[in-house]
């Protein structure tokens, strides 16, 4: 098993990304984000954009963390992760862990 | 008004399946006369163009359809999210790999059972096989693998086996969804209702399996809707995000829906925004307006819209009454001794089932 997968997020040095099968497009119609995944459509708010938009692979969890803070005055860490373990849940999220 | 998230089309009634669970019209008749490519590609632009994500592209199987390359790289080039709702018969490696370079996104493909001779007693033909050999060819193109199960009285116990199957396939997600009552299915319900004790077995070896594929496997358990103490959000509530295309053009709130006497509304006459927007037939139970008691006043009005329109004018003759799903509703009593009765009669052996005849599955244009 490579270090890479759909497991949980362990810790602040993992480094998420979208699946392969998931897509994070701005639609016009709706002037909002949203995620497109097999069987749903999650409309997002600015926060959650932002993350997804960050899951790249290469930031980290901590990474995505600071830079939130640059831009909104009030972030919680323990949203931010469990809205994201939530996604890896669902297998929208992988994680390259350390 | 919201705009649409998805769009079903379903291509076509025919279907080399002869599945007794079918939800398909019991007058397929009546769909010979399909939509062309050219219609169909209008269509999935006025899609695109009222805000539709996702187009679903089902039938029927969609794979008789010789344009549904076409029809996805068209959707693709709109940006839409395509998924392939498949029998899998007419995947070949070719076609697959066509439709991948046409941009498909997902392929969900539908099995009976974990073994053979059961999974294709219930499809009424040879196809297990394939089925296996089509998942795998799924996976190996890099798609992400969901496996459709359809749960009744006759497959319900092997639960676990279809989820070591799943497993062992590799699949992404798994639907393993119980039997709506509508069309062909509702003429079968008595011997595919399962018993509750059978439905309680079958939720402790899902929660189990849920704990061990966590991050694995999407696993998504649907209870047969006449065993819940409310009924489920048919569609997200009606002409709310989902919208259907009959093979024959005809557009619906949700794919059962012409069995509601209600005015049609088709895509060979209107714009699908007129539809969405404007049609007696989607603005007929859209909001919470037209809603009796018990509905009128409860608290869930705005999470499950009131149930399905389709199974309160089927059990009660008046599509505007509380789904009788609902243990709050007055006509509950038609769900409940339904469950009494699939709780007492004996094997599932005994229930005979009556295969969905599909006289004529040639491709067609």
């Amino acid at each position: 098993m490579p270090l890479t997968g759909p497991m949980r997020i362990a810790d602040n040095a993992d480094r998420p990304r979208l699946a392969p099968h998931v897509r994070l497009v701005y639609d016009q119609a709706r002037q909002r984000h949203v995620l497109l995944t097999p069987e749903t459509v999650t409309l997002l708010n600015g926060t959650g954009a932002a993350i997804l938009e960050m899951c790249d692979g290469v930031r980290t969890v901590a990474e995505i963390l600071a830079e939130l803070r640059g831009r909104y005055d009030r972030v919680a860490d323990t949203e931010v992760e469990a809205f994201l373990t939530g996604l890896v849940a669902k297998r929208c999220v992988e994680v390259n862990h350390g | 008004m919201d705009r649409p998230l998805g769009l079903l089309a379903e291509l076509t009634y025919a279907c080399p399946l002869h599945c007794p669970y079918c939800s398909n019209p019991l007058n397929l008749g009546d769909y010979s006369d399909e939509l062309t490519t050219q219609q169909w590609l209008r269509v999935i632009a006025e899609a695109a163009e009222l805000g539709v994500l996702q187009l679903h592209l089902s039938g029927g199987e969609p794979l008789l359809r010789r344009d549904l390359i076409d029809i996805v790289r068209f959707a693709s080039g709109h940006g839409m999210y395509t998924n392939l709702i498949t029998s899998a018969s007419g995947l070949s490696s070719r076609r697959a790999e066509l439709l991948r370079a046409a941009g498909l996104d997902h392929v969900q493909i539908s099995i009976q059972a974990d073994e053979q001779a059961l999974s294709d007693r219930i499809a009424g033909m040879p196809s297990f096989e394939r089925k296996l050999t089509a998942a795998r060819l799924v996976k190996k193109l890099g798609w992400p693998l969901t496996l459709n199960v359809v749960l009744h009285r006759h497959n319900i116990d092997r639960i676990g086996h279809i989820l070591d199957l799943a497993a062992e396939l590799g699949a992404d997600r798994i639907e393993l969804a119980n039997t709506q009552y509508y069309g062909w299915a509702q003429l079968n319900r008595e011997a595919l209702l399962p018993s509750r004790a059978q439905l309680e077995r079958a939720e402790t070896v899902v929660r189990a399996a849920r704990e061990r594929l966590r991050g694995q496997m999407e696993m998504i358990y649907v209870i047969p809707d006449y065993y819940s103490k409310y009924p489920k959000p048919c569609m997200g509530g009606w002409g709310r995000q989902q919208l259907t295309v009959a093979p024959n053009g005809d557009v619906l709130p949700c794919p059962t829906a012409h069995t509601l006497p209600l005015p049609r509304a088709s895509v060979r006459e209107h714009s699908l925004a007129w539809i969405w927007q404007q049609s007696p037939l989607f603005q007929r139970f859209r909001g919470t307006d037209w809603m009796p008691e018990p509905c009128r006043s409860c608290a869930r009005r705005d999470l499950d819209f009131g149930g399905c329109r389709c199974q309160a004018y089927q059990l009660t003759g008046d599509a505007a009454r509380t789904d009788p799903v609902c243990h709050l509703s007055p006509d509950h009593g038609i769900v409940a001794s339904a469950v009494r009765a699939a709780s007492e009669a004996g094997s599932p052996r005994e229930a005979v089932l009556i295969p969905r005849p599909h006289p004529d599955t040639r491709r067609r244009e």
